[in-house]
């Protein structure tokens, strides 16, 4: 058994091109789907009956069907119902939606656990229900559940790997390019692997940095 | 193009679904006594073993599934083995499984109170007659909830083997759209076997944890 | 600094003291560069009852739960009936154990089981007591403090007065030569302490070797031969309950005695 990571690593650029893909792909998604999943929390948490409904119908379905299927859906699927989606588009959406909906579960459970004194105060501060919700009940929990929304972002990074069936350009398309011309297919897949693991070391750093400074305060 | 009806492709579907399902209880009971076994070895061995099965869970967290499933298909062919996408899933699942659950289990254990051990440590109980009498059965009331919680995960993970090529739920979907020409159809009928095999077990998962919460105080 | 004044013989209700059963010589022990017994030296006599006082931090705590060997020591030596106390093997500190019982201040019952079975557990496991032999006891042990007809009740049932008196049944079940009791009423709400001091001056007046930590002053007046008090890892004061409570030594101990009063 003789390796040859050599090999593998003089595609160095089409890796490097991978992980900006990958990078790209979970930013975009983990801002909007943390939008999503404040909005769906709230509206699961306060929301008419039938919002709450849908919302939890919403939640449900992604939480109990594979990554893989949605992708699939979205991508094949919905072009058969008229919506044609480029690879990138439909990746970024279904990764918005999957990232929204444990977001969602998460959130609301951080934002159920806030001490009713906190909202009585607010109230009595004056301040309107956009406000209580945006300056007080949200700031701490969030803080409260960010280990958690933390690792779900980087659970759906890792998951982000999943679309390179769907060709987009990401970390594993470029491995398995990569292994499907020089037939390294072991070294590749350990390079990307490792990358992966750097990523979701590098990407837990970032977070928890960023956490305090820009989503909830020191 | 109409040539299939509705009830064909879930017919398909759901021969297919039996292999998920057989997947599933083999990766979960698998790496439920792979996991037991390091949860056994993190607990009694010195702090070495202790760290390097945290790197084997760290390196199962933290790199895709659907990499790992590569690595065991391409991994076990380099050693000679023949290996097919059932034995690569089935390898690949099974440790992915056990770094989880092994995980989880380390969380239920720690969150007994020292006391717990302390006081039987006090009675002059074996760390085996520790285990046995009194940490375990507390600990198993705490996991059951989140173990059963992560056989939905397992379920869900056994959809990547379709990409090396095992046939199971996704890959046969993926073949009867391209069959019949109706992705929408088949895969909104796919998603929906997963949740109906998935959805119980999650309602399961969440009764139990509401009831362990229910007797704390 | 330390002053030690011998102890007279034990109340004449008890009786006396025997040969030594727990010798300490010149035990320290660190938590990394925190020093936090700083050379214990300790004979406790079978039969004697010795309360140790102090302020928090002052490694009373340490010095007990050190006894049974749930803390390791890096100097000194301790010895319990003869035997040294010897950490790496397995064996030796099961005998320890067996020998040495301990109250805790939280209880520690194991919530699974019900009362009885909390008591009946170890000796069938480590004694190899057959299941009717250690269900008898376990009833007798019981009754003795007070809960014969909890036998079968779960621990979350129990007032916390109550679970403490299962927790010394619990104890008493070894058959231990010494019992070690760490704050055993502190988490105790005041109107269920005095049953459990009851047990306690029970066991001492049965000749029960005794070291409690305690903050309970009157008790610890009332039923040791010994009182120790416990500054900054060292013994400070050592001696009969009536000297170290009448005449203190050093400035320490009556700033100590003082603050109590407050």
């Amino acid at each position: 058994m003789e390796f040859d990571f050599g090999a593998v690593l003089v595609d160095w650029r089409l890796l490097a091109k991978g992980i900006v893909w990958t990078i790209g792909l979970t930013a975009i998604a983990t801002v909007i789907g943390m939008a999503l999943g404040v909005a769906c929390a709230w509206a699961r948490a306060s929301g008419p009956t039938w919002l709450r409904w849908v919302v939890g119908s919403y939640v449900e379905l992604i939480r109990n069907t594979p990554f893989i299927v949605q992708l699939f859906f979205i991508f094949f699927g919905l072009p058969a119902a008229g919506v044609m989606l480029t690879p990138e588009t439909a990746s970024i959406i279904a990764m918005v939606a999957n990232l929204g909906a444990y977001a969602t579960e998460i959130i609301r459970a951080g934002i159920e656990a806030t001490p009713k004194g906190q909202i009585e105060a607010a109230v009595s501060l004056a301040l309107n229900r956009m406000q209580v919700f945006l300056r007080v009940v949200l700031p701490p929990a969030m803080k409260k559940v960010w280990p958690a929304m933390v690792s779900q972002i980087i659970i759906v990074m890792l998951g982000s790997a999943v679309c390179s069936q769907i060709s987009v350009e990401e970390l594993s398309y470029a491995a398995n390019l990569i292994q499907s011309r020089n037939f390294r297919a072991f070294e590749a897949f350990i390079i990307a692997t490792l990358l992966y693991l750097a990523l979701s070391v590098g990407l837990r750093r970032l977070l928890n940095w960023a956490g305090p400074k820009y989503f909830f305060g020191r | 193009m109409n040539d299939f009806s509705l009830w064909d492709i879930l017919r398909n579907l759901l021969l297919a679904l039996r292999w998920t399902v057989v997947l599933s209880l083999i990766a979960f009971i698998g790496g439920g006594v792979v996991g037991g076994l390091l949860l056994f070895l993190r607990l009694r061995a010195g702090k070495w073993l202790d760290r390097a099965i945290g790197t084997y869970v760290q390196l199962f967290q933290g790199t895709p599934l659907l990499m790992q499933l590569f690595l065991a298909y391409f991994g076990i062919a380099l050693m000679g083995v023949e290996v097919s996408a059932w034995t690569a899933a089935t390898v690949a699942l099974t440790l992915y499984t056990s770094a989880y659950l092994t995980e989880i289990w380390r969380g239920c254990v720690a969150s007994i109170s020292k006391g717990q051990w302390e006081a039987s440590n006090s009675l002059a109980l074996s760390f085996g007659e520790q285990l046995r009498h009194v940490i375990l059965p507390q600990a198993v009331k705490i996991a059951t909830a989140p173990t059963v919680g992560f056989l939905v995960q397992v379920v869900k993970g056994t959809a990547l083997a379709s990409v090396i090529g095992f046939v199971e739920l996704t890959k046969a979907g993926s073949m009867i759209s391209n069959a019949t020409f109706r992705p929408f159809v088949v895969f909104s009928c796919v998603a929906l076997l997963y949740f109906a095999l998935c959805f119980p077990i999650s309602l399961y998962a969440k009764h139990l944890e509401r009831k362990i919460n229910v007797n704390r105080r | 600094m330390s002053t030690v004044v011998e102890a007279p013989a034990a109340p004449a209700s008890r009786t006396p003291l025997g040969g030594p059963i727990v010798q300490i010589t010149a035990l320290r022990k660190s938590y990394g560069t925190n020093e936090v017994l700083k050379g214990i030296d300790l004979t406790v006599k079978r039969g004697e009852v010795i309360a140790i006082i102090g302020k928090s931090g002052s490694g009373k705590s340490t010095l007990l739960r050190c006894i049974n060997g749930l803390e390791v020591f890096q100097e000194g030596s301790l010895t319990v009936d003869g035997k040294p106390l010897l950490h790496e093997s397995a064996m030796a500190m099961r005998e320890l154990r067996q020998r040495v019982g301990m109250i805790f201040q939280g209880f520690n019952l194991f919530p699974h089981l019900t009362v009885g079975k909390n008591v009946m557990l170890a000796p069938t496991l480590v004694k190899k007591r057959s299941k009717p032999e250690a269900e008898a006891q376990a009833k007798k042990l019981l009754a003795r403090v007070g809960l014969a007809e909890k036998f079968d009740a779960m621990p979350d049932q129990l007032s916390g007065g109550q679970q403490q008196r299962v927790a010394i049944a619990r104890a008493l079940a070894m058959e231990p030569a010494v019992l070690l009791c760490d704050e055993i009423t502190s988490a105790l709400d005041p109107e269920l302490v005095g049953e459990v001091l009851r047990v306690v001056e029970s066991l001492a007046d049965e000749g029960m070797t005794l070291l409690m930590v305690t903050h309970e002053m009157s008790f610890a007046r009332k039923v040791s031969d010994r009182l120790i008090f416990m500054h900054q890892g060292r013994v400070h004061e050592m001696g009969p309950p009536t000297e170290v409570f009448g005449n203190p030594q050093t400035p320490e101990l009556k700033q100590f005695l003082s603050s109590l009063h407050d």
